[in-house]
């Protein structure tokens, strides 16, 4: 009997050894192979990347208009709790302004914070790392030019286990597909930007891709639409319903103004999307209407088992 | 028999009309489907898709005016769920602002029929009167299928 337990013990401690070991944090790049790609970041090229990426919509100052006051603070609630996304403004203290470029480009593209530790994929790095590693340098150069905000977010109000961070990289194991995107050459340089524009920085699957019960994207389902985090309303599918009878002209027109085919205007966090997406070129909105185009529509999901 | 059958069945239907007539979910999202093909209208005419047409700019005008002072009494504490509605919970949360919103969507629509004459003052005037859509599209409206 005695024995019985030491072998369950021995096994409990394996276990939690092997989970500590398996949910370390993997920073993608370290300072030395930054600087070994050798990039220089643009602001003025690091603003696109801002509006494609949405930043705004989570990190700006809640309660005033200026996109560019990232002080953040505002709720995002989910089935997991309240998330509260932080200041990422230069403020050397409250905000990123005293971390390294190394530092805000592994937060971005894999999830990681500079102390070490896991960022939950709130922060939606699941998208952001198919981000080109120059895009992001522009991104920090743009975020570089933006005013300190002082000011901390309050702390997330996460359920247990959900409150536990480090199993965020147990999480990641499983569902963060860590592999960048490689541009397809069998297809038109406008659909590659296109697709860049909404699998990376736009992250348009966040929201859009249904998510299962630990908040993974299911991927068969590609923006097939989803339930909103809040429980209010749904993402509506862009692979079936009336979205199909969009053209390209009306896809764009809508990231634009937010103006419908149908008479509707965009609402909810699309507008924000949309208010966004308005700040790129119209090439770009071309090219993400091209490749939304192009996805083979997809039929209902299987009703549910009882 | 037939003539009372007749008679509940003619009952029944105009209790049914008058219910759909009185019901401020339907109510409201038939304006607002009116207001949005409105819009629509004079939308593709901002952008060049269709022609100026002034008939059709005062006749959508006067839609939108209909929708925004009426829609605002169509939110009352017990519509806030059922019958298809989009309507967030915020609204009931913020109603002075949601109201005010009307009021200046009403005021914008009310400025815009008086100083459209031509293709020129409705280039002018038409942005403003847009611009209220998505505000409160934002804060008010879930997305929909």
């Amino acid at each position: 009997m005695k024995r019985v337990v030491l072998v369950l013990a021995l096994l409990v401690v394996a276990g939690a050894a092997l989970a500590w070991v398996l949910s370390a944090p993997k920073p993608r790049y370290t300072e030395a192979e930054w600087q070994a790609l050798g990039l220089s970041g643009d602001a003025a090229a690091g603003r696109l990347v801002f509006f494609a990426g949405g930043c705004e919509s989570c990190h700006k100052s809640p309660g005033q208009d200026d996109p560019l006051r990232l002080g953040g603070g505002l709720e995002l609630k989910t089935p997991f709790g309240s998330f509260y996304p932080p200041n990422i403004s230069s403020d050397p203290a409250d905000g990123i302004g005293s971390w390294r470029p190394v530092d805000i480009a592994n937060a971005v593209l894999s999830g990681v914070s500079p102390g070490g530790s896991h960022l939950y994929p709130a922060f939606p790095y699941s998208s952001y790392q198919r981000m080109t590693p120059q895009d992001v340098v522009d991104l920090i150069a743009f975020l570089r030019t933006l005013p300190a905000v002082p000011g901390r977010a309050p702390a997330n109000d996460l359920a247990f286990p959900f409150s536990i961070r480090r199993a965020v990289g147990l999480w990641k194991l499983f569902y963060f597909d860590n592999a960048g995107l490689r541009p397809d050459p069998g297809q038109s340089a406008q659909w590659n930007r296109g697709r860049y524009l909404v699998e990376g920085p736009g992250h348009c699957g966040e929201c859009h891709t249904p998510r299962g019960l630990l908040g993974e994207m299911d991927e068969t389902r590609a923006l097939a639409g989803a339930p909103l985090p809040d429980g209010h309303g749904k993402s509506p599918s862009l692979r079936s319903g009336g979205f199909l009878d969009w053209t390209t002209a009306d896809i764009v027109e809508a990231l634009t103004s937010g103006f419908t085919p149908v008479g509707d205007v965009l609402g909810a966090g699309m507008t924000a999307v949309v208010r966004n997406l308005a700040e790129l070129p119209e090439s770009d909105r071309q090219a993400i209407a091209v490749y939304l185009k192009s996805l083979p529509p997809l039929g209902p999901p299987a009703p549910a088992k009882p | 028999m037939k003539r009372l059958t007749t008679v509940v069945i003619a009952l029944a239907c105009g209790i049914g009309a008058v219910w759909a007539d009185t019901d401020p979910i339907a109510q409201r999202r038939a304006l607002m489907k009116s207001d949005g093909m409105a819009a629509k209208k004079m939308f593709d005419m901002s952008k060049g898709a269709t022609p100026f047409d002034l008939a059709t700019v005062q006749d959508s005008l006067k839609t939108l005016y209909d929708g925004a002072s009426k829609s605002a009494a169509l939110f009352p504490d017990d519509s806030k769920t059922g019958g298809g509605t989009a309507a967030l919970p915020a609204i009931w949360q913020n109603k002075a602002d949601f109201d005010a919103r009307f009021v200046k969507f009403a005021k914008d629509v009310a400025a815009a029929q008086a100083g459209i004459v031509d293709e020129a003052s409705f280039k002018k005037l038409a942005p403003a009167v847009f611009q209220n859509c998505g505000g409160c599209h934002e804060l008010y409206k879930a997305k929909s299928g």
